[in-house]
């Protein structure tokens, strides 16, 4: 188990003071200005030694995400822009952050800001953490009154403002660029890429898009050191993560371990084991609702992490851990994320508007039985024909789960189609 | 629904209250000089507030004005987004998390309780204007499920019971505690934390 000492996170759950003077306690905003010292390529490299890769589920290397900034301004400023629109079903982690222990964000956008040359980081957190923005707000103005951002920063010569902005209701605002658009005051439909943010994101000038947790790993690493950040997990996994335990398990929670930690141990040792044990145990969605469901066999050794996960066909995602027992009705579990799929598609791309909405129809029936069995490999068919066909990820993340459903558990779906017919025949 | 709402009365006019308008300079002077229409989003936000929780065509037009956009583009932000509300809505807005983490700890219970003690189906708003009933998709506490939020609050670590103890408060015009109602803090196994036993915390 990761050691307290090793923890980023230490008022992951509020048990104390989240405003300055807690956070200057535990070690917030100590020797900023030392840090920035050290130069942007020194904190990008600092970054990309640690092996830290993107916390908002794709997972790419960090510090090489912040290198694409240009280093030099060809007079339109830089941004950087913080996701925190948190919906990926079964995640809850960056909420943690923003509401007990937003000074690791706030001191976070100074360094990765400075890192990437940005004039400004704009925070944006979805709508419904209404009481999560009141503290972060709260952690800015309480940061400006003291000299940390604003002009001069730290005493750094640097400026650097932060301001929050609240999403409105949109799931697909999490999207990087749909995330940009709504900034701009727009729907949150996403945007063609290329251009990529780097060269041409907020109100046309480089952005860099990245998630909450990302950030606010930054002023430990760069404090601790990269090696003693890249000493935690597997080789190309690094780190420590905060994990969302949900579901059937006896005691839910939200826990910072090592990357790399056995799927078991996580349960077993943080969550209270699964409700009636670990034989009880019927299917894990290790990474929010968008990634691929495991049958137990595969929960049994799994590792927690981006390579082990990606090797069994699923993925680490937001390292969002939904658990299922065995009396968990499994098509009905994941009909209720096409529904939400259906729900949140912005209706941009035709395979994903209209796909999404007659997969969810066609699991509905499923869900009951009432279906011919060449409708499965029909349904398929289907995800197969929105996945990647679409501007953005949603579509991939619609299909996803329905395919994990066919490959590991079709027989339950085919059982109830014939349990049906054979209602029918009575 | 395609604002503005021709099935409900629409006022015929609106203006933001002077507190308003000040709060709107600010929010405005966060974004860059002539990107103004970046504080679409947060003044429809803050005209549905100063208008008992609902956007009316008149304030999507003002906020238009304001920021010097085409009503229309106004109109598309307010469809898009589903925390506009554009038809009037109960003084409480309750909105129970159905999606899976939710649906897992028994969010059925959750709904039920809600129809039983309010008296209305989801979709509905009770006839004294009180409450309005909805069901919406993952509100990001997922290991406080079932949850539901009301107005600007989470209730989590609900159960049939408690729901009904938040709702029966409410009436009474009481504001019941936000949070888990089950005796957790946060989002720390129940029982108390496993991890940051260490009085300063590590770091």
């Amino acid at each position: 188990m990761l050691a307290d000492k090793d923890r980023i996170y230490t008022n992951l759950y509020g048990h104390d003071d989240w405003k300055l003077a807690g956070a200057r306690r535990r070690g917030d905003w100590d020797g900023t200005k030392d840090i920035l010292a050290n130069g942007r390529d020194g904190i990008v490299n600092e970054i990309k030694a640690s092996g830290l890769r993107g916390r908002g589920g794709a997972g790419f290397p960090a510090g090489v995400k912040w290198s694409f900034m240009p280093k030099q301004s060809d007079g339109r400023p830089s941004y950087l822009v913080v996701n925190a629109d948190e919906g990926e079903p079964g995640t809850c982690k960056d909420r943690d952050i923003l509401r007990h222990d937003p000074h690791k964000l706030v001191e976070g956008c100074l360094i990765a800001g400075f890192a990437m040359g940005a004039v400004a980081s704009y925070i944006y957190i979805r709508g419904e953490f209404y009481r999560e923005a009141e503290n972060l707000q709260h952690a800015i103005d309480e940061a400006y009154a003291a000299g940390l951002i604003g002009k001069n920063a730290c005493g750094s010569g640097f400026d650097h403002d932060v301001f929050v902005h609240r999403g409105m209701g949109a799931y697909i605002c999490g999207e990087e660029t749909a995330l940009i658009e709504s900034l701009e005051g727009k729907k949150g439909q996403p945007r063609l890429k290329p251009p990529f943010p780097a060269a041409m994101g907020v109100w046309g000038c480089p952005t860099t898009v990245t998630n909450v947790e990302t950030v606010a790993d930054a002023p430990t690493i760069m404090r601790r050191g990269a090696a003693w950040f890249a000493g935690i997990g597997r080789p190309n996994n690094t780190g420590t993560k905060i994990f969302c335990i949900s579901g059937h398990v006896n005691k839910p929670c939200n826990v910072e371990e090592a990357m790399s930690v056995p799927l078991k141990e996580l349960i077993e040792k943080h969550a209270g084991g699964v409700r009636g044990g670990w034989d009880n145990l019927l299917a894990i969605i290790p990474g929010g609702s968008s990634v691929p469901v495991l049958p137990r066999s595969i929960c049994d050794t799994v590792l927690m992490d981006f390579d082990a996960l990606r090797e069994v066909r699923s993925g680490l995602g937001t390292a969002a851990v939904i658990v299922m027992d065995k009396s968990t009705d499994i098509v009905r579990a994941i009909t209720r994320l096409s529904k939400f799929y259906a729900h949140e598609s912005c209706g941009q791309c035709t395979p994903c508007r209209e796909g999404t909405g007659w997969m969810w129809r066609v699991m509905e029936r499923l869900t009951k039985g009432e279906a011919d069995l060449a409708e499965v490999d029909h349904l398929l068919d289907v995800t197969k024909q929105v996945e990647g066909h679409t501007i953005c990820a949603l579509g991939d993340a619609a299909a996803w789960p329905i395919q994990g459903l066919l490959r590991h558990f079709r027989h339950e779906v085919e059982a109830r189609i014939a349990a049906a017919r054979g209602r029918r025949a009575a | 629904m395609s604002p503005p709402n021709r099935n409900v009365d629409q006022p015929a006019s609106f203006a933001f209250s002077a507190e308003n308008q000040e709060r709107a300079k600010k929010i405005i002077a966060k974004y860059p000089a002539g990107r103004q229409r970046s504080a679409v989003m947060p003044l429809l936000d803050l005209a549905q507030r100063q208008n008992a929780g609902w956007l009316p065509r008149a304030a999507m037009d003002h906020v238009a004005s304001m920021l010097d956009m085409a009503p229309i583009r106004v109109y598309e932000v307010a469809s898009f987004y589903t925390m506009y509300n554009l038809a009037p809505i109960g003084k409480h807005h309750v909105q129970v998390c159905t999606t899976t983490p939710c649906w897992l700890r028994n969010s059925d219970a959750v709904v039920d309780a809600c129809r039983r003690t309010l008296g209305i189906e989801v979709g509905e708003t009770t006839k004294d204007g009180m409450f309005t009933l909805a069901e919406a998709e993952c509100l990001g506490a997922c290991v406080n499920a079932p949850m539901m939020q009301i107005g600007d609050d989470y209730y989590e670590d609900l159960d049939a019971e408690s729901t009904k103890r938040v709702l029966e408060a409410l009436k009474r015009g009481e504001k019941p505690k936000p949070g888990p109602q089950n005796g957790r803090a946060t989002s720390e196994p129940i029982g108390g934390r496993q991890t940051l036993l260490a009085k300063s915390g590590g770091g």
